[in-house]
């Protein structure tokens, strides 16, 4: 169930240049899943929007919630100094999240550019903890940065075979993540992916060409995060379920679809 | 203590509604609240077709408030008699469906529609809407026309009309005055204010429709000006919002003559907002020997 609630800041880190690693105690961790986000509020009344943040980790036993950002605006760079002991109001957990069943005896391929790299942590993780009869076969990671700053990539190590792109070639394949599938020749399985737009559009292709399933996680300006405002929507092939104009809405519909089902 | 109140012969158990087009139909914020609890649930505007509304970005956040150019994205009567209707039915509140068109013609087919309808109290007609470019505002910002579409609209309802009415204007009284002399059985106000805001680093606006409307605690001191304005220049009931965030905010629009009050853009920040303001009106009531919520209203 949704809620906004307060909770108490555990650990905060700077982890790259303007990318902050926050862990907070939250009830709300026992409900997520990956793929979902939550709406993080400011605190200060003249900025009435929360912010919606990916949830890069949930750790159901502890009650901890983890999120990994960048410093986008005022909101995130209020987020960014926040302190063991702090307090933040959340509302969440929101979203659909990743379907994880999709790739049950497949292989799993975790695709992640830029700040779309961290909700994919927690999908990575559950996956490779599955029974076997619920496990993919595989579990490829395929993580895009602009340069040597690769974030989250020790952590992501553990849970799969790691390739790294880097738009300045520093680490890795010298290219975007299409590049690296391309080259790396990942050609089957369920693409699970998270990044900005143009990413997205040629993953979706990708997918396509390769007869690949693929879920991508989508992000817009968002009001209430809830699916009550029709801020944030994304053009879909076949009418929507709510307002039957081809319009899903992205906080409840999504974030994460099916890319065959959008018109990218 | 007594919060109830009348308009237009319908009871309202207390005089706080949501605003529309900020609360859906209901579904999505009673996760947060019991819909009980409230004065009214106004829907989300209504047409009579589906909608599919402005290109994204569709909201911007701005000082104290947020701008938005959704363009009134709906389902469609059939679709909202079917689905949303019907769920509100389970609810111990008034319904009060806001109803949106282009043209004459589409305001009155949603109105006829719904008008044999038991399970609607109300119908709050917006001509008002700044984000669609044909009918709306175009209708809400020039007394004539305002006069005009309230009168056909009177003619073929068998609810009572409250017109909301937009701030983008430059006198709210003759707006006011236009709507009553047509035979308004309430007016509501304010929509939102016209704005813009753009990106300087990406040198673009921050919206994909280049204006939106102004909402939030940063117009508040306007609505609640306006809401007194209009009180005074009419004697139906006026319905006031605009930046009701507390209970203070909305004893202000009481104050200021409003008769019923609706909590809007506060909800993104606060999904309880809608039962917090309830119960701080019980409280302040108790609290300043107020017997009945009528006895502060204009009371400035």
């Amino acid at each position: 169930m949704k809620k906004k609630i307060s909770c108490r800041v555990l650990s905060q880190k700077m982890i790259a240049k303007n990318i902050y690693d926050l862990k907070v105690e939250s009830e709300l961790a026992k409900d997520a899943v990956p793929g979902q986000f939550a709406g993080i509020y400011t605190g200060d009344g003249s900025m009435l929007l929360p912010r919606p943040i990916s949830i890069c980790g949930a750790d159901k036993e502890q009650g901890i919630l983890r999120f990994v950002y960048r410093i986008q605006g005022k909101g995130t760079a209020f987020f960014s100094g926040l302190k063991e002991g702090d307090r933040l109001d959340i509302l969440g957990p929101l979203g659909n999240g990743y379907p994880i069943e999709e790739a049950v005896g497949k292989r799993a391929v975790l695709i992640g550019g830029g700040i779309g790299v961290p909700p994919l942590l927690e999908m990575a993780k559950r996956l490779s903890e599955l029974d076997a009869d619920k496990a993919p076969s595989a579990i490829d990671i395929v993580m895009g940065y602009r340069d040597s700053e690769t974030f989250l990539s020790d952590e992501f190590k553990k849970y799969g075979n790691l390739i790294i792109a880097t738009d300045d070639g520093s680490v890795g394949v010298h290219g975007t993540v299409t590049d690296a599938l391309k080259e790396k020749a990942v050609t089957d399985g369920v693409i699970y992916a998270c990044g900005p737009m143009p990413m997205l559009r040629g993953l979706a292709s990708y997918a396509g060409e390769h007869e690949m399933k693929a879920y991508i996680s989508l992000e817009e300006h968002m009001a209430c995060g809830v699916g009550a405002c029709l801020g944030c929507i994304v053009k879909t092939r076949e009418v929507d379920g709510h307002s039957h104009v081809k319009n899903a809405r992205i906080c409840t519909d999504g974030p994460v679809f099916d890319a065959e089902e959008l018109d990218l | 203590m007594n919060t109830k109140v009348t308009i237009a012969g319908v009871e309202f158990k207390n005089p706080v509604m949501t605003a529309s087009g900020t609360f859906g139909s209901g579904v999505e914020y009673g996760e947060f609240v019991d819909l009980s609890r409230l004065g009214a649930v106004v829907t989300k505007g209504v047409a009579d077709h589906p909608w599919e509304g402005n290109p994204v970005p569709r909201v911007a956040e701005t000082a104290s408030g947020m701008l938005n150019a959704i363009g009134l994205q709906n389902p469609g009567v059939d679709v909202f008699i079917e689905r949303d209707l019907a769920f509100l039915e389970g609810y111990d509140t008034k319904v009060i469906v806001n109803v949106c068109g282009h043209s004459e013609g589409e305001y009155l087919n949603v109105v006829e529609r719904l008008s044999d309808d038991d399970r609607v109290a109300m119908m709050e007609i917006n001509v008002s809407c700044p984000n669609v470019k044909e009918g709306g505002i175009a209708f809400g910002t020039r007394p004539d026309a305002l006069f005009n579409i309230t009168k056909l609209l009177k003619e073929h309802s068998k609810k009572p009309l409250i017109m909301k009415l937009s701030p983008n204007v430059t006198d709210i009284k003759e707006m006011a005055k236009s709507a009553e002399a047509a035979g308004a059985d309430a007016i509501s106000l304010i929509n939102t204010i016209t704005g813009m805001k753009i990106d300087i680093y990406k040198r673009k606006f921050a919206l994909a429709n280049k204006t939106g409307g102004l909402s939030g605690p940063a117009i508040k001191p306007v609505a609640v000006r306006m809401v007194y304005e209009a009180s005074h220049a009419v004697n139906i009931p006026v319905i006031g919002m605009g930046g009701i965030a507390t209970a203070e905010d909305a004893i202000e629009f009481i104050m200021a003559g409003a008769s019923a009050v609706a909590v809007g853009a506060v909800n993104f920040h606060n999904p309880y907002a809608t039962v917090e303001v309830i119960e701080g009106i019980e409280k302040y009531m108790r609290d300043y020997n107020v017997s009945d919520i009528a006895d502060i209203r204009g009371i400035v």
